[in-house]
């Protein structure tokens, strides 16, 4: 079933503190922590769906525990260790000689280039199967249907609906698929819009939606 | 040592790092050692979130949208592309569909999942967007939240939520307020704020 980041409906969170006139780094070591993240990341280790895998692979009681970067830096030790980039002797503090610079490090003189094309998930890939004003149900229960507990994009919440198609977005990488390093399988991704009503039950007022990017394969057509 | 300085030495233990700066730098010190991490790309990261990218960039795209109307129109037909010419795709930015403010539906943006946000037009989002709060509770009960921002929409709005769970990121193009007629886009930017791109907030007069 699913995991802790998957809380969008969940009841008792309290206030949102929207804390205008919050510095950009609310803690001095959130930049060296935000850089880090961005700087491995770019050395081509491991994708975006791995990354936010293994931040939502947390424990529970450590999802709720850490705060934001503090689940980015735990998710690159994690990351680091399963692709056998450093040791647990190492991240445990045993010394390390100086190594030269990995070519695939990313260099200063790059960084701006690498951040301006970021990566594009648009894929060429099969026609799409639905269009603008089908109706289509989302998977029950919201898995991933080739890795038992692993990643996927459906939120359990809207997990068994029925939506409205509002957009064809083209064909994108599927995160079921490549955060687990099985392709990248893209296939075609929809806007879909979702009746608060159907969703919570009791909405705050009628004719609210919630609208969800939703892959071809979580969905199936309704007659 | 001198007798006003008692006040200041007490809290002296302050100075060191907290647990998650020491994990920070010790970290960053192994990827380094191991040749995966250059400190130099770190800082070159740095500079471009803290002095280039950021919500001036997404304000410049809605004061245009609202000034130039072919440029709206281009926003609406393909915003992606549209971006892409303005030089304004980037990480965390590289699919992005506008949606419009009207009298009639107002729109708010979230990821439940994560935290996913247009950072080549707002630049890293704020501590509240990466909240469980915001996160669990704006697709269940949008009005109570954005009243908590101070907005509270007229019922005759409908609301739209937009969860990004995949790689397209959503702007929010604020309804632009009266009282900014006639305004050019440089004037204009500045009614746009943050939040406003977000939806947790309207387009305001600036200070």
């Amino acid at each position: 079933m699913t995991r802790v980041h998957d809380m969008g409906g969940r009841w008792g969170d309290g206030p949102v503190d929207p804390a205008p006139g919050e510095p950009l780094f609310v803690k001095p070591w959130h930049r060296r922590a935000m850089a880090l993240t961005l700087a491995i990341g770019a050395a081509g280790r491991w994708s975006i769906d791995a990354s936010r895998y293994a931040r939502e692979s947390l424990a529970a009681r450590d999802y709720a525990r850490l705060g934001y970067y503090e689940k980015w830096l735990a998710a690159v030790a994690n990351l680091a260790l399963a692709r056998g980039l450093v040791t647990r002797a190492e991240l445990a503090g045993a010394e390390v000689a100086q190594a030269p610079l990995d070519p695939k490090a990313m260099r200063a003189a790059q960084v701006e280039a690498a951040l301006r094309r970021g990566s594009p998930s648009l894929r060429p890939g099969p026609a799409p199967r639905f269009a603008p004003s089908d109706l289509v149900r989302s998977r029950l229960p919201a898995r991933n249907v080739m890795i038992d507990g692993g990643h996927t994009r459906l939120p359990a919440y809207a997990a068994g609906h029925i939506g409205r198609i509002v957009r064809s977005h083209g064909c994108h990488v599927l995160p079921d698929s490549n955060a687990h390093l099985l392709g990248e399988a893209p296939e075609p991704l929809y806007g879909v819009a979702f009746d608060a009503a159907d969703l919570w039950g009791a909405p705050e007022r009628k004719g609210d939606e919630v609208m969800i990017d939703l892959w071809q394969s979580y969905l199936e057509p309704v007659a | 040592m001198p007798h006003d300085h008692h006040d200041h030495d007490h809290d002296a233990h302050s100075l060191l790092p907290s647990d998650s700066a020491l994990r920070v730098k010790a970290l960053e010190t192994l990827l380094t050692r191991k040749g995966l991490v250059d400190p130099a790309a770190m800082d070159a990261i740095l500079d471009v979130y803290e002095n280039k990218v950021g919500p001036q960039n997404g304000a410049r795209v809605v004061a245009r949208a609202w000034a130039e109307p072919a440029f709206l129109a281009a926003l609406r037909a393909d915003t992606t592309a549209t971006l892409e010419r303005e030089g304004l795709l980037g990480r965390q930015g590289e699919h992005v569909v506008v949606v419009e403010n009207t009298a009639e539906v107002h729109n708010v943006v979230v990821c439940t999942l994560c935290s996913c946000y247009p950072w080549p037009l707002l630049g890293i989002p704020p501590t509240w967007y990466k909240s469980d709060a915001y996160r669990a509770r704006v697709v269940r009960e949008p009005r109570r939240v954005l009243a908590e921002f101070g907005l509270v929409l007229p019922d005759g709005q409908a609301v739209r939520v937009w969860d990004s769970t995949a790689e397209i990121r959503y702007l929010v193009i604020p309804m632009r307020p009266e009282g900014s007629a006639g305004l050019g886009v440089e004037d204009l930017t500045r009614w746009v704020t943050r939040n406003s791109m977000i939806g947790t907030g309207l387009a305001e007069r600036p200070a």
